[in-house]
């Protein structure tokens, strides 16, 4: 066994354990936290197989933002320090177990038909190949993308604010 | 020579370079807002000033580390970690000369933008596990100005990729040498304003200095932190300030090289020259924070949202038709 692949053995085995704290912790930051830890991991995964890219975009979007705003909305609004007990759900332990379980049986199984055991060795992900795909031969599921991203942008504002017609009325 | 041995030397040098760089330009934020003020303090006392900065490194050091009863323990313990850890992890990508960096990532300017924003995780845990009012005011404020602030940082830096049509930084100064002009003249001048205006604010200096203000919120974020964790925020803030002013005039003023020097001795005039570009640029915003008062929160967040965003978004169309054209 190289050194390469005991780090890899060493990063799964972190990624399992802060997978498992962060559904576990009664602390919606600690959560977050180890949320951190669990995209970190992975970021370095994508490395070690060379997709630099995706790496960088997992940081970047994942923890730069996601986690970023979450942290900000959780304690904009209520983040007790300290265990908090509504995070702790007794009920539906089993089902829980069976869906987590039959979902990781049927990504085993999809990834095991595709790939079975060949190896893909690639050159490492070209970011200006990349670019050049998503603008030529994936340009329309890209757009497609952006105008979901719009439809979410406008419906979160037509949520968020209210009517300035009827609150000047109210005001006045 | 193995590449963990060359790993190994490579950090010790970033971690030796670090806090001399820091140390340099407190000694410069010192010494100029005395001069600014006329504070005879930094000025005459202790070798005319000069010992001030390792003066204020030893007196936090020897200070006792309190820790106040109801923090979140481990998350207060390790918020500092998270800054420091995401500007010294910067310096993987300045390039002293065309050799003389850590490494010359291909993604280069996305590294930069995709480390920088871990630094905000930090300063909102801070704030969060202090147990205090304050702390949670001036972690929200930061939070929401750091998010705020990255926008025009990325799209400001979208231009120059454009322009030079790669993301490496040392290509990108290969290709400002090619050109004969530093981009700051060659049509980035406003991506070069909008790109320090958003790094002061992401470095919460003054005149954006609402998460900290201290005159409301005492310091801000961390202002339960004392002894070695309080002196690692405060390097942290100077590294990052060598960090920004390093990539800026790596970006915008054509980073190592100067016209008229022989490029063959690049090695060794190259990290000088970097590093008088990067003093200067910190010594005007060490000038713009001795001289103008803080924004009001609605006024920061008008400045990025409604004017700095949409001028940056012009400016990468304009950047783009440009290069059609030309």
């Amino acid at each position: 066994m190289e050194a390469i692949d005991i780090f890899s053995y060493f990063l799964l085995l972190l990624l399992l354990l802060s997978g498992v704290k962060v559904v576990t912790t009664s602390n919606v930051i600690h959560a977050a936290i180890f949320l951190v830890f669990t995209l970190a991991t992975t970021a370095v995964l994508f490395i070690l197989l060379s997709a630099e890219f995706v790496a960088l975009v997992l940081i970047l979007v994942y923890i730069g933002a996601v986690i970023v705003l979450f942290l900000f909305g959780v304690m904009i609004t209520r983040a007790p320090l300290g265990p908090n007990a509504e995070l702790d759900n007794d009920q539906n332990k089993l089902m829980a177990a069976v869906i987590s379980l039959s979902i990781f049986g049927i990504f085993t199984y999809i990834l095991l038909q595709t790939f079975d055991s060949t190896v893909v060795i690639s050159e490492g992900t070209s970011t200006k190949l990349l670019g050049e795909i998503l603008l030529s031969r994936f340009v329309f599921p890209f757009e497609l993308v952006s105008f979901v991203l719009l439809g979410a942008l406008i419906g979160g504002i037509t949520l968020a604010r209210k009517d300035n017609a009827l609150m000047d009325e109210d005001q006045i | 020579m193995s590449f963990s041995t060359e790993l190994l030397i490579k950090v010790l040098v970033v971690l030796a370079t670090a806090p001399v760089m820091a140390l340099g330009l407190t000694l410069l934020e010192v010494k100029g807002s005395a001069w600014m003020q006329r504070r005879p303090g930094p000025l005459h006392v202790g070798l005319r000033g000069f010992i001030f900065p390792l003066a204020t490194a030893a007196k936090y050091l020897q200070k006792e580390t309190i820790i106040p009863n109801d923090v979140d323990e481990p998350v207060f313990k390790w918020a500092p970690a998270w800054v420091i850890a995401a500007v010294v992890g910067l310096f993987t990508i300045i390039p002293l000369s065309p050799t003389l960096i850590v490494r010359d990532l291909e993604l280069g300017v996305f590294f930069l933008l995709a480390i920088s924003s871990i630094s905000t995780i930090g300063v909102l845990t801070a704030g969060w596990s202090s147990a205090n009012k304050f702390s949670l005011m001036g972690g929200l404020r930061a939070a929401g100005q750091l998010i705020a602030y990255e926008l025009p940082l990325i799209l400001s830096v979208v231009g120059v990729v454009i322009q030079a049509e790669t993301m490496s930084t040392v290509g990108i100064v290969e290709k400002q040498i090619e050109f004969g002009f530093p981009f700051v003249i060659a049509g980035q001048g406003i991506a070069f304003i909008i790109f320090m205006i958003a790094a002061t604010a992401e470095m919460m200096r003054t005149p954006f200095d609402m998460p900290i203000g201290e005159s409301e919120l005492t310091m801000g974020f961390f202002t339960e932190y004392s002894g070695i964790r309080f002196l690692i925020f405060y390097i942290s803030e100077y590294i990052n300030l060598f960090v920004m002013c390093a990539i800026a005039s790596t970006l915008f003023l054509g980073g190592y090289h100067v016209p008229l020097l022989p490029t063959e001795w690049v090695n060794f005039y190259g990290p000088l020259v970097l590093i008088g570009k990067t003093f200067l640029l910190a010594f005007i915003l060490i000038a713009i924070r001795w001289s103008f008062p803080r924004f009001r929160e609605d006024q920061l967040q008008t400045l990025a949202w409604k004017i700095l965003i949409p001028l940056s978004l012009l400016n990468i169309m304009a950047t783009a038709i440009m290069k059609v054209v030309f």
